[in-house]
């Protein structure tokens, strides 16, 4: 059998019932914002789906008809929400990602960018790799060659999109305020629980300031914290390349370390994350050795404002001035459906003006590395989102996800709005309200 | 199609409106009902004057135009059953002008239906007419199969409220019918021709449509019936006691039932039948109508009667039969949804029919409805790739037809005829009365090119075809 017949083969058995139970209501249509940016049905969800019931179905092509369509889908899964039955939309999309990677005759696999493959497969697996670029580019800021290359554009003029975020990354901190993993931090004060940290690739390299206050915090409200050696990247923008295999194994290497680490909780702060952990009892569904430790991980796996909201409230020291609006992280929203906890704790703060925006619970368009592979459709649906935004009059936007919150930060500057506006992480604001750095 | 038909359209349409990869096509195939048909371009026009020219083309070539809104329909409407282009209307949706002075509305044929809602509502206007799917659908889709909702008891359907039209005709002709006046008898009223007209008699492009004030107040309460009977004598004597709700709504004990077990929210399992009514007008007289159809309800033999306090108390009253169309079709892949409509005195014999029709096919069919204007939604649940179940299908479904026309009814009260009710039309019509309506399709397209294959049944079809 060639790989496409195995291909359509497995999607068939994989996707097929979940794609028969959509009624093609459109119910979904509203909630989906490449629908709205493009205004065609096959960047819809019901589009989407009718497509990969047409692709196990063997009447259209996986390469030429398929990959198009879902390539372009944000994976940000508000159309799960709004669907009447329940389609289980995400399980479908990562289906069809992995027919799509696997039927690709293997001389023409390269089709896959080279930003992809080099940061799916060399880099965010390997949480040293991800240290020392998080050092490389602590360093580049700090000796000053970040500015040379703002001031002369000429990251732009090579690629508008590594250009935006570039502008976008975050102040790294030096590896020496980096907490490492094996530590096991003591609550201060009574120790209510005994919490075990999730790092995150990206978060622990670039974000590590972010991380630490995250810990910081979770002391404070009488958390031990512990951070399980051999923790690796949660594998979220591998199942949503369709790098399945490769999804399960780094699943499986965190299952483990955590497993071992025996909390009562396991704590994240980064939506996108918090949700491929919650995913990990379906991806390891069929596997009979793992899938009962997966499904208890996944239970035990919570989002940090969830963490803090149950055991706050939180010991504030200082008033925040200003209106702050809160953009949902949409894994934070649609998969792990918290959506109470960030702006019950956003309001919790002395002094704040919280302000909710327009369609706060679209996607900003960061989808994982959607505004890196389709710039241009990423940018239409931010600046619509910028819009909403701009009338909350807001000085603070707050998210919970690293690609958001750079997504954010991109958003801000192409509105030159950079000396009004910023957009923090809702640790950071968090901490800062309580008095730490 | 002719390479020469595509490349007359791609000189009046740009590429990144018309479409001929298989990816799209497939993507315009479906609509909410039932069948798959490929089209073989589609286009996404952007004003009257480009589908104008693209229609001349198509009677040029001969081929066949399918409008499409956002594919809600339930009855085959937009299928391209005989090929050819579908045209996408939803990128007509700039033009959404409240006129408060003359409580008027005029609006592009792709706005979503909810948005004439929110911004006539921020005038202090109401716009009556509200199907389930009006979140979704598009303005021209309802104007087209003359849509509703529960509040068409009260307020009509959306035929009502439209008083004017900008037209592009089948042979490709810009034309305007109606106008910005309430009252207009010059000549034939081909407004009202062409909303309901399913779009085989013209492509709406522009639509004026009347609004009303809104009402100050409403309030709703819920009846649980032991017997289905009692139901029906329940609304009979409320329409018959000079109030008019604005929403009288029946569920029956199989919907309940699957409600109850898609999201328990307490419904009583062994009520043969709910009631939500809702009142709405000045607020001291919907407090003495409220309690007054409350009374009527246990006089003719409710178990309970409850009336909403709160607005939380009455969106839980609601949700129940929000529910029920999630609920059911977690009874099965395939939902073959009627909705056969019969004069409210006939509801309770209507009623009877189906469980008649429900036992002699051993069929798992549930109603509920409009029951205040006798819009019922008979809802068969199966799997279509059960065939033999869909062939016993397909018998009460023409059964339900039957019973419908018999007790003086109509085959469609909101859905349309499409494709799927296509072949009882003569039932309902008799055949002078079908031949009437085609000479009107015959003399306004003379070429058959706007949306063929819907209303009338091809030749020798006499009943609807689910699986072959
Ligand atoms: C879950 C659900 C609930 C529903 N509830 C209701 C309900 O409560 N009440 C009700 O009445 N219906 C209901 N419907 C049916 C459907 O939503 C309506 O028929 C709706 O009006 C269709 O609108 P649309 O924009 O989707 O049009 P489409 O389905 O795309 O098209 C409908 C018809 O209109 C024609 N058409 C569309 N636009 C134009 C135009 N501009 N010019 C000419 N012809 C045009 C098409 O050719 C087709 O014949 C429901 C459907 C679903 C899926
Ligand atoms: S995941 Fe988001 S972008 Fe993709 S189809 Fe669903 S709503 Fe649209
Ligand atoms: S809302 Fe659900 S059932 Fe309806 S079209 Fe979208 S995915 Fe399908």
């Amino acid at each position: 059998m060639n790989e496409t017949n195995a291909a359509v083969q497995n999607l068939y058995s994989d996707a097929y019932d979940w794609t028969n139970q959509c009624v093609k209501c459109g119910y979904c249509l509203p909630a989906c914002p490449t629908y709205e940016s493009m205004g065609v049905e096959s960047a819809s969800p019901r589009g989407r789906i009718n497509l990969v019931k047409m692709a196990a179905e063997g009447k259209i092509d996986f390469q030429k008809d398929l990959s198009e369509p879902i390539d372009l889908c944000l994976g940000c899964r508000a159309c799960e929400t709004a669907c009447p039955v329940g389609v289980p939309y995400g399980h479908i999309l990562e289906a069809a990602k992995e027919a799509i990677e696997n039927s690709a005759p293997t001389n023409q696999k390269t089709k896959m960018t080279k930003i992809k493959k080099l940061a799916l497969v060399h880099l965010f697996p390997y949480p040293k790799r991800m240290n020392r670029i998080g050092s490389a580019v602590f360093l580049y800021q700090k000796t000053g060659l970040s500015k040379l290359i703002r001031t002369s554009n000429v990251l732009h003029k090579v690629s508008p999109a590594l250009g935006h975020l570039e502008q976008a990354l975050p102040a790294i901190e030096s590896s020496s305020k980096r907490i490492r993993t094996g530590t096991i931090i003591p609550a201060k004060g009574e120790t209510k629980l005994r919490v075990a940290f999730f790092a995150g690739c990206i978060m622990d390299s670039m974000m590590s300031r972010i991380n630490r206050l995250t810990i910081e915090l979770l002391t404070l409200v009488g958390c031990e914290v512990i951070l399980p050696e051999n923790q690796n990247c949660c594998g979220a923008l591998h199942s949503h390349q369709g790098e399945t295999i490769q999804a399960q194994a780094l699943a499986k290497r965190n299952i483990l370390a955590f497993m071992e680490a025996d909390a009562d909780v396991i704590v994240n702060n980064a939506g996108g994350c918090g949700a491929s952990l919650l995913e990990y009892g379906h991806l390891l569904a069929d596997d009979h050795e793992w899938a009962g430790t997966a499904r208890e991980f996944s239970k035990k796996s919570k989002d940090i404002s969830q963490i803090l909201y149950q055991l706050g409230p939180l010991p504030y020291t200082e008033e925040w001035q200003g209106i702050v609006s809160y953009q949902d992280s949409c894994h934070l929203r649609n998969v792990q459906k918290v959506q109470k906890e960030p702006r019950l704790l956003l309001q919790s703060i002395p002094g704040i003006s919280y302000v909710e925006m327009e369609g706060f619970d679209r996607c900003c368009a960061s989808g994982g590395i959607y505004n890196l592979l389709h710039f241009d459709e990423s940018m239409k649906i931010l600046d619509e989102k910028m819009k909403n935004l701009k009338e909350t009059k807001a000085t603070t936007v707050v998210t919970v996800n690293p690609g958001c919150q750079m997504q954010m930060s991109i958003g801000i500057q192409r509105e030159g709005a950079t000396n009004q506006m910023k957009s923090m992480h809702l640790v950071e604001i968090l901490a800062k309200a309580c008095g730490l750095d | 199609m002719e390479k020469e038909a595509l490349h007359d359209l791609s000189q009046v349409i740009p590429g990144d409106r018309m479409f001929l990869d298989l990816a799209e096509r497939y993507c315009y195939s479906y609509d909410a009902s039932f069948g798959e048909f490929l089209p073989e371009v589609v286009i996404q026009p952007k004003n009257a004057e480009e589908i104008s020219e693209v229609v001349k083309l198509a009677n040029i070539h001969k081929i066949p135009v399918y409008p499409r809104g956002s594919g809600t329909s339930l009855s085959g409407g937009p299928l391209p059953v005989k090929g050819g282009m579908v045209l996408d209307m939803t990128l007509l949706r700039d033009k959404l002008i409240i006129d408060r002075e003359n409580m008027l509305a005029i609006v592009s044929p792709g706005v979503i239906t909810a948005n004439i809602h929110k911004k006539a509502e921020e005038a202090g206007l109401f716009y009556p007419p509200d199907p389930s799917s009006s979140n979704v659908a598009t303005i021209g889709g309802n104007l087209l199969e003359n849509s509703s909702g529960p509040k068409g008891l009260k307020y009509g359907t959306t035929k009502e409220y439209v008083i004017g039209l900008e037209v592009v005709t089948p042979t490709g002709e810009i034309i305007r019918t109606g106008g910005k006046t309430v009252k207009n008898v010059t000549g034939y009223d081909l407004t009202r021709l062409i909303v309901g007209s399913e779009g085989t008699l013209g492509i709406v492009t522009e639509a004026i449509i009347r609004l009303i004030p809104k009402p100050q107040a409403k309030q709703t309460f819920v009846a649980h019936f032991n017997h289905l009977i009692d139901s029906g004598h329940a609304i009979t004597s409320i329409l018959s006691s000079g109030i008019l709700p604005s929403a009288l709504e029946l569920m029956d004990n199989a919907c309940i039932r699957a409600v109850e077990s898609y999201r328990p929210s307490g419904l009583p399992l062994q009520a043969e039948a709910i009631l939500i009514i809702e009142i709405d007008g000045h607020p001291l007289a919907i407090e003495e109508e409220i309690i007054k159809c409350a009374d009527l309800c246990r006089a003719k033999g409710a178990s309970y009667v409850k009336i909403a306090e709160t607005e939380e108390e009455r969106q839980t009253i609601w949700s129940a039969r929000k529910l029920v169309s999630p609920a059911i079709t977690q009874m099965g892949p395939t939902k073959i949804s009627e909705d056969a409509t019969v004069p409210r005195s006939q509801i309770p014999a209507m009623m009877e029919r189906l469980n008649r029709i429900r036992e002699k096919y051993g069929l798992n069919l549930v109603v509920f409805g409009h029951a205040g204007d006798g819009n019922l939604h008979p809802n068969i649940i199966t799997d279509k790739r059960n065939i033999t179940e869909m062939k016993k299908v397909e018998l009460a479904v023409s059964e339900i037809f039957e019973a419908a026309i018999e007790l003086g009814g109509t085959l469609s009260g909101e859905h349309g005829i499409g494709t799927l009710k296509s072949p009882y039309m003569e039932m309902e019509l008799g055949i002078t009365g079908v031949n009437m309506m085609k000479k009107i399709k015959e003399a306004w397209d003379p070429n058959n090119i706007l949306n063929p294959g819907k209303i009338f049944p091809d030749k020798g079809q006499t009943r609807v075809v689910l699986v072959t």
